[in-house]
């Protein structure tokens, strides 16, 4: 995983634009439910009035309240309220009049103070009130005074009018008496006061003419609307970070897969046959989709849940300090509930594929075996079989399945349990004074965006080790180093000995074998002449035809293609000179003529036209209502094998090569195809050097020398004729194919 | 029948929308013909399980009900909460912690009923699906192997494949998940609205006119990133095949040096999908933000709103708080309900061919007292057994695998008992058909084949095929050991008579040499060991199961000669005494035959002895000749 990430620095830079838009959403987020919690204590619980100092006070207000300060809070608040007339105007130019309609013509307004000031007088307000309200109950007390008491006794009903005809009586009240009731005010806490506060506030506000319900709304709708940007501004995020990531991601896949493409095209037949073909194309295809999706949810989700967590957490420590607890203990839960889970049905969840694949198996034996399933009558058996696997797939689903209801479950139930304990715990809280309902009720939302991130954090554990397999793959076959390679500086090949191919004292062995597949051969096939080599499977033959095309590099002594060891020559100039038609006929999907033309893109038309008259082609081509431009499907499963094995003959005649070399090119012909084909390809041939590797001795018994392999040793050389004397080896293949006769 | 056979897969379809399925969600599957027909079968297939899955189905409701009311009580906790610490602020009274403490613990009893309805409800649900699922497939492998051959013709296996991995997994998904999805969301919408209509009117109504827009706005990115996607697949497909091209001749392309320009080509295809790739995932990646937006803009709206309406009395703050639960819970259901459709197409397709492949004709059914073979040689025949010693019989049989394109016209032919019958003629004439018509494969349409005197038709059909066996040149072993695959003749067989087989099939030393021996596993693809091996086995096979009349094809041709001879000899050794069917390559073979068939574009032009053909100077004798040209 590690070592692809190369592939991120092209995109760093909007890697980063995304985690720094990442975190504007998470602040969008997280700050939803923060001014919810506005909304609900100031907004509602404090009629949208945010500070308990008021903004403008009347005189007789002012009196009255100033009455139950401490001296250093009058003096505060004397530094801070001017005394102002009704008609003048404030720094805006709004007349006093027009802001407080039902104003007498004196009023005290608050000068503007910076925040610790605001602080202290919201504070001295607060308190104030709470003395007001401690002393009232004391005064209330002494007998006679009832009726003067319940004009503050309730604070939602406090009657202003009937306040101030008291002041007189109120002036009248010992020092000592409010001294004490102050105490008892601040021995509430400074929350608790000033929300009292406001109440006073509000009854000032009212006083002044001021429409208090209008303030509410207006305060929410404010609040409301910059609800609205921050949403607007955090979806806006989230549609960049979505188009970044899924620029990112298709781009990564992209270089990958072009990487990856490159790097296995150019590999040697060695190097690939490292490799299974169906694990190479995987590799190139799912698994980059793989890593595809992972970068994309990866950069979604996975950067975004750990922001959001961080940031959850932070806002709920804000929040409340104390309550912190449950979402620890609540994540603890649920991850631990997760990882238990999955560690349960992780290794059920592994084998599932295994057993998914066993299923296909046996399915797939099933149809391709039809034939002989029935010959035998084995029906029952297959059945058993296949029983097996369905109920070995068939358990697993229904344990992971069981696992997941359970999980599933048991999230619910917890997440439904954490509201209730912060509900719990936070109704405590409130009666302790230090939160406020908003607090919790938006405490209850970071909670569950913070629980949500770590499901997600422990949901990407499942996903990034299937893409860590993926990438492991893929950078596996970015970590071949191809051993074949191009010479720094490629020599030129001999003109004098053109054609000419040489083996001397070769020994070639193929990885991780631990014998020679090749020992000691030398031979030399000369121009004009056909040199075969014949032997049992496995004694090389094949092998010696690689070898010349360089898909393997020999162990030691030299091959030597026009005179010039092969390896001292570009790998392209070598096979430019040699026509290769392998075993298996493959064919690329296009038309017969692009095939046709694939090693000379600029034959002409009679050039493929001999060509496939030599290889025996042009019947069925002409059969055809297209003729050369008949299309061939991929793996050119619309042509049978024999046309297949004719047409890539065909392919390697079109090239005029210097050097023609036929794998067992022969075997899908019948007899009658064969020698028709051998007698053109004679005659077309002509000073090409011919190697023809094969089993038929009909197809190699005119050769001018033929070379007999076993077990990677030559033990026989020569013609027909004299191989068939001095040859044993010879002999008894020859004589498996031929009648006592034609043996003599 | 052919090559490709080894490489057969599930064919891939589209992976239909599920819910919170990925980028891909909301990407139509395909349709079925007949949806009511198809769902009608499914819950027909469904038997007594329907009653099962409607009673948790129930429970599925209740469960939701339950959940949905919990935000609702719990606001009244939270009401309880705020007019208490407002009493208490106001002087006038403080928080009743029992009736908060009531309130909590009737939510604990709900939350704990709802949890352990939906966990009965989930559990009783996969192991109905399990059930259902594993009959489902173990019906279709039945049904495979009953389906006549015939039916493959214009099947491929992939498609078979893709009904028993693909379509029951559609069928199990939705079974498992979707079905109770499907009613949860319903009840949990229902019952969202309707508890949201009991705290506000007003504030329903702005949250339910969110789901058009957001309906819009989804409708509108799918309908524009699904041309987007479609290319994206295409491209994505374009791709995969050039690089599976490309990988499958490797040899060649290094040969001809095309890797520059195969890479060229797959450069001009890789940019192609990129571009299509990134805009089908943006745009299929927004629907969750714009979502996500538009439950933004709900919660803002609830806020302002329930602000406003507690402000002046109409709501209360626990309103709010469960409004906002509501609000948040949502948006879940209407996607999914917005996906029943696509999710029920998808099933309905799904189940059409699964139902469609398990309704198809199966073999012609048998004769209540269809023919045994009767081995006992002291029995005489009876109404119900008989002896299979006589000659093969073809009377006047004319086949085509198509009705009106006969290939075999009024053919007909008496073998004698261990007479050896060569079938020869050039590669792909369709030397096969005679093979299959013996083994009743396929029936003959006109004329009779008998065995023993006794018609074919007449005999159970698993007896029949037991008189012959077969070794074909594909040679087809399974994923089983050594020992397993050469038991496949006779599965009784003792280990020692699997030795005697494998002896006899010259392949015995040779798998002494194996790692494992006979225990020695063969791999999936069968390619641990090589053609020929594979070959020889197959023969052992045959030989084990010791049959009357013989089937081999002899061609040989990816074997090396030292293995051909192995291979003959035991083919000799195979067919001592027995009659046999060749499908002939040597000359030996050929001419020693008692009969050769001859036979060219699936037509049988010629029959004789070598001689009687020779003579007559037809299609044989050119056949012949070219072959003697080359051999002289």
């Amino acid at each position: 995983m590690i070592k692809l990430r190369g592939y991120l620095k092209p995109f760093a830079a909007g890697l980063l634009i995304a985690i720094v838009l990442l975190f504007g959403q998470a602040m969008s987020d997280l700050n939803l439910p923060n001014f919810m919690s506005k909304i609900v204590n100031i907004g509602i619980q404090q009629n949208g009035i945010d500070s308990t100092a008021p903004a403008a006070i009347s005189e007789s207000g002012m009196t009255l309240i100033k009455t139950f300060m401490t001296d250093d809070e009058k003096t505060l608040v004397n530094d801070n309220y001017t005394l102002v007339s009704s008609s003048e105007s404030n720094e805006k130019g709004q007349k006093y009049i027009d802001l407080y309609p039902s104003a007498e013509n004196k009023l005290y307004v608050k000068n503007n103070a910076d925040k610790s000031i605001s602080k202290s007088l919201d504070d001295a307000f607060g308190s104030a009130t709470g003395t007001m309200m401690y002393a009232m109950k004391d005064f209330a007390e002494n007998p006679g005074q009832s009726t003067a008491s319940n004009a503050a006794d309730n604070l939602k009903e406090i009657d202003l009018a009937k306040l101030y005809q008291m002041q007189p009586m109120l002036n009248m009240i010992s020092k000592q008496t409010i001294s004490n009731a102050h105490d008892e005010a601040i021995a509430n806490d400074a929350t608790i006061l000033n929300q009292m506060g406001i109440y006073m506030t509000k009854a000032f506000y009212t006083e002044l003419g001021i429409d208090v319900s209008h303030m509410q709304t207006s305060y929410i709708i404010r609040i409301g609307l910059f609800m609205l940007t921050i949403a607007l501004l955090g979806g806006a995020a989230t549609i960049l970070v979505s188009l970044i990531s899924s620029r990112i991601a298709a781009g990564v896949a992209r270089n990958l897969r072009k990487d990856v493409f490159a790097k296995i095209e150019k590999f040697s037949p060695n190097a690939f046959g490292k490799f299974s073909t169906a694990s190479l194309i995987t590799r190139c295809t799912n698994d980059i989709t793989q890593i595809q999706m992972l970068l994309m949810i990866g950069i979604r989700m996975i950067c975004y849940a750990p922001i959001m967590a961080t940031g959850g957490i932070i806002m709920a420590l804000k929040k409340s300090v104390s309550m912190s607890w449950i979402i620890a203990v609540a994540v603890i839960t649920l991850v631990g509930l997760i990882m238990i889970v999955m560690a349960i049905a992780m290794p059920k969840f592994k084998i599932m594929q295994q057993l998914v694949d066993k299923l296909n198996l046996v399915s797939r034996e099933n149809l391709s075996g039809m034939m002989v399933i029935r010959a035998f009558a084995t029906q029952q058996h297959e059945k058993d079989r296949f029983e097996k696997a369905n109920d070995d797939i068939t358990k697993t689903q229904l344990f992971i399945g069981r696992s997941m209801v359970s999980l599933m479950t048991g999230i619910m139930l917890m997440m439904n349990c954490i509201t209730l304990v912060i509900v719990w715990v936070g109704a405590h809280q409130i009666a302790a004074s230090s939160m406020q309902v908003g607090d919790m009720m938006a405490f209850m939302q970071y909670a569950m965006q913070i629980i949500m991130s770590f499901m997600m954090i422990s949901m990407m554990f499942l996903f990034v080790p299937r893409a860590a397999v993926s990438a492991v793959r893929i950078s596996e076959v970015l970590a071949v180093d191809d051993l074949i390679k191009d010479p720094e500086n490629p020599k030129d090949f001999d003109e004098t000995k053109k054609g000419l191919v040489e083996f001397k004292n070769v020994f070639f062995r193929y990885d991780n074998a631990d014998e020679d597949a090749l020992c000691d051969i030398t031979f030399t096939a000369k121009p004009g002449q056909t040199t075969a080599i014949i032997g049992s499977t496995g004694s090389g033959k094949s092998t010696i035809a690689n070898l010349i095309m360089r898909f393997y590099d020999i162990r030691n002594g030299e091959i030597r293609v026009d005179g010039v060891d092969i390896r001292q020559v570009a790998q392209k100039d070598l096979r430019s000179k040699i026509g290769y038609v392998p075993q298996k006929g493959v064919l690329l999907s296009g038309t017969i003529s692009t095939n046709l033309k694939y090693g000379k893109k600029e034959a002409a038309d009679d050039e493929i036209q001999t060509a496939a008259q030599v290889a025996q082609a042009m019947d069925f081509i002409s059969d055809n209502e297209h003729k050369f431009e008949a299309p061939i499907t991929q793996g050119g499963t619309n042509v049978s094998g024999g046309q297949k094995q004719r047409l890539s003959i065909a392919r390697a005649l079109v090239a005029k090569p210097e050097i023609y070399i036929f794998d067992d090119s022969f075997s899908a012909l019948d007899f009658k195809t064969d020698v028709a084909l051998r007698k053109a390809l004679k005659e077309h041939t002509g000073d090409s050097t011919v190697i023809v590797v094969g089993q038929r001795i009909s197809t190699i018994k005119n050769a001018e020398q033929i070379i007999v392999l076993d077990e990677g040793k030559i033990v026989g050389r020569g013609t027909h004729k004299e191989l068939l004397k001095n040859c044993d080896e010879y002999y008894e293949i020859a004589s498996s194919q031929l009648t006592q006769e034609e043996l003599a | 029948m052919s090559e490709d056979n080894k490489n057969i897969t599930a064919q891939k379809r589209p992976m239909g929308p599920r819910p919170g399925g990925g980028p891909m969600a909301m990407m139509p599957g395909d349709k079925a013909r007949d949806f009511k027909g198809s769902m009608k079968k499914l819950i027909g297939y469904l038997g007594r399980y329907k009653w099962t899955i409607l009673f948790v189905l129930c429970l599925a409701v209740v469960s939701t009900v339950f959940m949905i009311v919990g935000p609702k009580i719990l606001g009244k906790a939270t009401d309880e909460l705020f007019s208490g610490i407002m009493n208490k602020i106001a002087g006038t009274g403080g928080i009743d912690f029992a009736k908060i403490g009531t309130i909590m613990l009737t939510l604990v009893g709900l939350y704990v009923i709802s949890a352990s309805f939906s966990y009965f409800q989930g559990f009783v649900m996969t192991s109905v699906t399990a059930k259902v699922t594993y009959r489902m497939r173990n019906d279709i492998c039945d049904k495979m192997n009953k389906l006549p051959l015939k039916y493959y013709d214009k099947t491929t296996f992939g498609d078979v494949l893709s009904r028993i991995t693909n379509d029951v997994d559609t069928i199990s998904q939705t079974l498992n998940q979707s079905l109770s999805q499907i009613i949860t969301s319903l009840t949990q919408l229902i019952g969202i609205i309707v508890m949201m209509l009991t705290i506000s009117w007003q504030l329903t109504l702005v949250a339910l006119l969110m789901i058009p827009v957001s309906m819009v706005a989804v409708i509108l990115i799918v309908r524009k990133s699904q041309g987007h996607f479609k290319s994206q697949q295409k491209f994505l497909g374009i791709v995969n095949g050039h690089v599976e091209e490309m990988f499958a001749s490797h040899v060649i392309v290094k040969a001809f040096s095309g890797e520059d320009d195969s890479i060229k080509t797959f450069n001009n295809y890789n940019e192609s999908l990129y571009k299509a790739a990134w805009k089908s995932n943006f745009l299929s990646g927004m629907i969750m933000p714009i979502t996500m937006f538009i439950g933004n803009l709900s919660f803002v709206a609830v806020c302002i709103l329930g602000g406003y309406f507690t402000a002046i009395g109409n709501m209360t703050v626990g309103g709010i708080q469960a409004f906002i639960q509501y609000v948040r819970s949502f948006t879940q259901p209407i996607t999914q309900i917005a996906n029943i459709s696509n999710i029920l197409q998808q099933t309905a397709a799904a189940s059409e061919r699964v139902f469609e492949f398990l309704g198809e004709e199966e073999e012609v059914n048998e004769d209540e007292n269809a023919l045994s073979v009767n081995y006992n040689d002291d029995e005489p025949d009876s109404q119900t057994s008989a002896h299979v010693k006589d000659n093969v019989t073809f009377e006047s049989v004319s086949f085509g695998y198509d009705a009106d394109k006969p290939v075999i016209q009024n053919f007909s032919a008496d073998v004698k008992l261990g007479q050896k019958i060569a079938i020869v003629g050039p590669t792909g004439a369709g030397k096969t058909t005679l093979v299959k018509l013996l083994m009743r494969f396929y029936d003959v349409n006109g004329g009779s084949i008998k065995i023993g005197g006794y018609d074919i038709k007449h005999f159970k059909r698993d007896e029949l095929r037991k008189i012959f066996g077969m070794v074909l040149q594909d040679t087809w072993l399974y994923n089983g050991t050594i020992a397993d695959n050469i038991r496949y003749g006779k599965l009784n067989a003792t280990d020692e008579e699997v030795k005697q087989a494998a002896k006899a099939a010259q392949v015995d030393h040779f798998v002494r040499t194996l790692p494992e021996g006979y225990n020695m596993i063969l791999n999936e693809e069968a390619n641990n060991i090589s053609q020929g091996q594979k070959q020889l086995l197959t023969i052992a096979r045959a030989i084990l199961a010791d049959p009357k009349i013989l089937i081999l094809d002899e061609a040989t041709s990816s074997v090396d000669t030292r293995t051909e001879v192995l291979i003959q000899k035991a083919m000799d050794n195979l067919m001592k005494g027995r009659t046999s069917f060749v499908i002939a390559h040597r000359l030996s073979t050929i001419r020693n035959a008692d009969l050769i068939l001859v036979i060219n574009n699936g037509d049988i032009v010629e029959q004789g002895t070598h001689e009687e053909l020779i003579s007559k100077g037809g299609f044989y004798s050119n056949l012949y000749k070219s072959q003697f040209e080359i051999a002289g």
